[in-house]
């Protein structure tokens, strides 16, 4: 597979500016410790040049981006997506999130992402640059000299457990597509299932209660585009800014995860961000996996206009009861 | 200077204990450390800091005002506060220590918070050197020295030895509890290990980060500053960067129905978010940007403005490293303050 590099993207995004395709750029830009790069809009060569990064750490999904950049009336924007992103990309789509018009999608191969807090816990705190090197990554410390790391020993979660290397929506693409994998992204949750129902909600209770309603999860989810989310909006009723007890520090959860249920695409980035590790990735795959356990394997996003199982009713659906019954029922 | 042997930590921290609940940092579950209650076998993170910050213990995420019990046509007011036992939270760095102070300078002035005045009061602060600054630390930019952070009791860490000096009245008392497991000491292996701190500190990735571009005067520079709209062209608006921050100070007020009447509590707000102080005529920042500007304006221009130029950030870098975009005050202040 060809390695994609910041050159190849750097040359296809003056090529797309010059020949007015696009007249601005969804891209990464230097941060202070490599690592820390911040999705930036591009305008012109001379700016990509100076600060336009393409890397590991390269992993944050643009696709909710659109939204907002394809309501501004002006031009084509050009975004990098990466596999997982495209699906993202196809359900917002279906969705009628952003004009398809307005975007000009070029899809670049993973070979998956660098998760920081994964380096960390290897070479420690006090990180001042990383680079890579074949399959390693050499890592600059502030205490421990310059150590060389695997990149597999660094990959985020969701890239270890890679669902597909398939672009699913593409207007040109870089290198070649992959294929659908058949990952072990279930694993988590079937260990979940196993557990006793006190267990499993000892487990949520644990790692919920450090919730902190910080709402990054929310934002930065591509299945999250409500104009005005319920729970923040005053005139909801139901607005929560914090926690108030165990009850609220759940409601939250559960009812986002059910939201997107059957509209998320397992694109990981609700774990990616949330400030206080919380595995929030376990509660959609358990939703994704009794959708494909009680309807038909299906993979959100996958393409435009497709019908998501709970909106989409058949005669010979299983009965509510019946879902209950078996969602709860693995043990 | 009092010395303990690290040995002895636990039968300190015990003995601590007995007097008053202690805080301390612990790796949870997450791997990450958060202040948590001292109990036999819980062993202090060796992680430089908490990924929440200290301010929770006096400004808690939620807190509960005041009840309205209503009968009828009759409201009675029941006042729920109550004067809360002695705390000590142990392993405080530095910037965590300035932020008290700057939340002091809220919510101590006239009108005085009372319900922030009784935790302060009833807290006792026992710092910690900070050994292995994080390349994220830049509390120098703003006065701080990691190598003598302020509290009641300041400690310093060696390979096999806790270096403790009170500071205050309440540290003399603590520290004279502690008498039997400690011994009286020079300063020299204290100082050796300020040193050493000094000299990593000189060495950060942001040691050179200047904040002189900014201050209380700076309104007009600043307000309209093309690049705010570059910087916050990607921001979530998620308050992330508000919740992780030893500083952030603003909440809300909200009443909670119950079945007998109303109990009224207050919340962390964070001005990331679109409702943040939203008025009958309707929003006074309705765009990103201008929300953003908000949070950067005010550490670094509004509260130097009405607090005799105190800066309101403590560089202790939790945006920079919990930001999901990874955008925080250093970008902000390299961008618009011209340094780098
Ligand atoms: S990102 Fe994490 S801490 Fe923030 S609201 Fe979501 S789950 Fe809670
Ligand atoms: S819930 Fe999480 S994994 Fe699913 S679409 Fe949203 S951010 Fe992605
Ligand atoms: S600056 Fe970062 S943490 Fe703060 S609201 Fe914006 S995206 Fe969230
Ligand atoms: S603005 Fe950032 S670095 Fe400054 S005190 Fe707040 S969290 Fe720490
Ligand atoms: S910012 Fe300074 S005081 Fe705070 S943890 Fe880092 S080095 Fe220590």
């Amino acid at each position: 597979m060809q390695k994609v590099t910041r050159e190849i993207l750097l040359a296809k995004a003056a090529e797309l500016l010059s020949s007015g395709t696009v007249n601005r750029v969804l891209g990464w830009k230097a941060g202070e410790f490599t690592y820390d790069v911040t999705p930036a809009l591009f305008t012109t060569a001379a700016e990509l040049e100076k600060d336009f990064v393409y890397g590991p750490f390269s992993g944050a999904n643009f696709s909710k981006y659109l939204v907002k950049e394809t309501r501004r009336d002006e031009g084509k924007v050009l975004v990098f997506l990466k596999p997982c992103d495209t699906y993202s990309f196809n359900q917002l789509l279906t969705e009628h999130r952003f004009d398809r018009e307005r975007v000009y999608a070029v899809g670049i191969p993973c070979d998956g992402m660098a998760d920081i807090q994964r380096i960390k816990a290897q070479a420690g705190d006090g990180i001042c640059g990383v680079d890579c090197d074949g399959d390693n990554l050499i890592v600059h410390t502030l205490y421990d000299g310059d150590k060389t790391l695997a990149m597999a020993d660094c990959l985020a979660e969701r890239c270890v457990n890679c669902k597909s290397k398939k672009h699913v929506a593409y207007d040109e693409l870089i290198g070649e597509t992959g294929e659908v994998i058949d990952s072990h992204r279930f694993d988590e949750v079937e260990k979940l299932e196993k557990m006793t129902e006190d267990e499993r909600f000892a487990f949520w209770q644990n790692e919920l209660s450090r919730c902190i309603r910080c709402n990054a999860c929310r934002d930065v989810c591509p299945a999250c585009t409500c104009e005005k989310c319920v729970f923040g909006n005053p005139e909801s009723g139901v607005e929560n800014k914090a926690i108030a007890d165990s009850f609220e520090e759940k409601m939250f959860h559960v009812i986002r995860a059910f939201h997107v249920a059957g509209r998320c695409t397992d694109c990981g980035e609700c774990s990616r961000v949330c400030p206080q590790n919380i595995p929030l990735h376990l509660l959609n795959r358990k939703f994704i996996r009794d959708i494909d356990n009680f309807y038909d394997e299906y993979q959100a996003g996958a393409e435009v206009g497709q019908r998501a199982p709970l909106v989409n009713y058949k005669l010979e659906d299983l009965e509510p009861s019946e879902a209950v019954e078996r969602s709860c029922d693995h043990a | 200077m009092r010395k303990c042997s690290l040995t002895n930590l636990d039968a300190l921290l015990r003995t601590m204990a007995d007097t008053a609940t202690v805080y301390l940092p612990v790796d949870g579950s997450d791997g990450r450390a958060h202040f948590t209650k001292w109990e036999d076998g819980v062993k202090m993170s060796e992680a430089l800091n908490t990924v929440r910050s200290a301010k929770d213990f006096f400004f808690p995420q939620t807190e509960n005002l005041v009840d309205f019990k209503v009968e009828g046509k009759t409201i009675e007011v029941i006042d729920t506060r109550e004067e809360c036992e002695d705390f000590v939270i142990f392993g405080v760095r530095a910037c965590d220590v300035r932020s008290f102070e700057i939340l002091d300078r809220v919510f101590l002035a006239d009108p005085v918070d009372t319900y922030y005045k009784n935790r302060r009061e009833h807290g006792i602060i026992v710092s910690m050197a900070c050994n292995k600054p994080s390349e994220t630390c830049f509390c120098r930019t703003f006065g701080i020295d990691a190598a003598a952070p302020g509290g009641d009791i300041v400690c310093y860490k060696t390979e096999d030895a806790l270096y403790l000096d009170a500071l205050t009245e309440k540290g003399q008392a603590l520290l004279a509890k502690l008498d039997a497991l400690t011994e009286e000491c020079d300063t020299a292996a204290a100082d050796a290990q300020k040193d050493l701190i000094r000299d990593r500190l000189d060495k950060l990735p942001l040691n050179n980060l200047s904040a002189d571009a900014f201050g209380g005067d700076k309104l007009d520079t600043f307000f309209n500053a093309p690049e705010w709209k570059e910087l916050s062209a990607t921001c979530l608006g998620c308050g992330t960067c508000t919740f992780v921050c030893p500083t952030c100070q603003c909440y809300d007020i909200k009443d909670f129905k119950t079945n007998k009447g109303v109990q009224r509590f207050r919340c962390w707000d964070s001005c990331m978010y679109s409702d943040f102080t939203k008025m009958a005529h309707g929003n006074n920042r309705n765009s990103q940007l201008e929300r953003f500007r908000q949070r950067f304006m005010h550490k670094l221009v509004y509260f130097p403005a009405n607090n005799e130029g105190i800066f309101g950030c403590v560089g202790c870098g939790r945006c920079l490293s919990r930001c999901p975009i990874s955008m925080n005050i250093v970008k902000v202040m390299k961008k618009l303050g011209g340094n780098a």
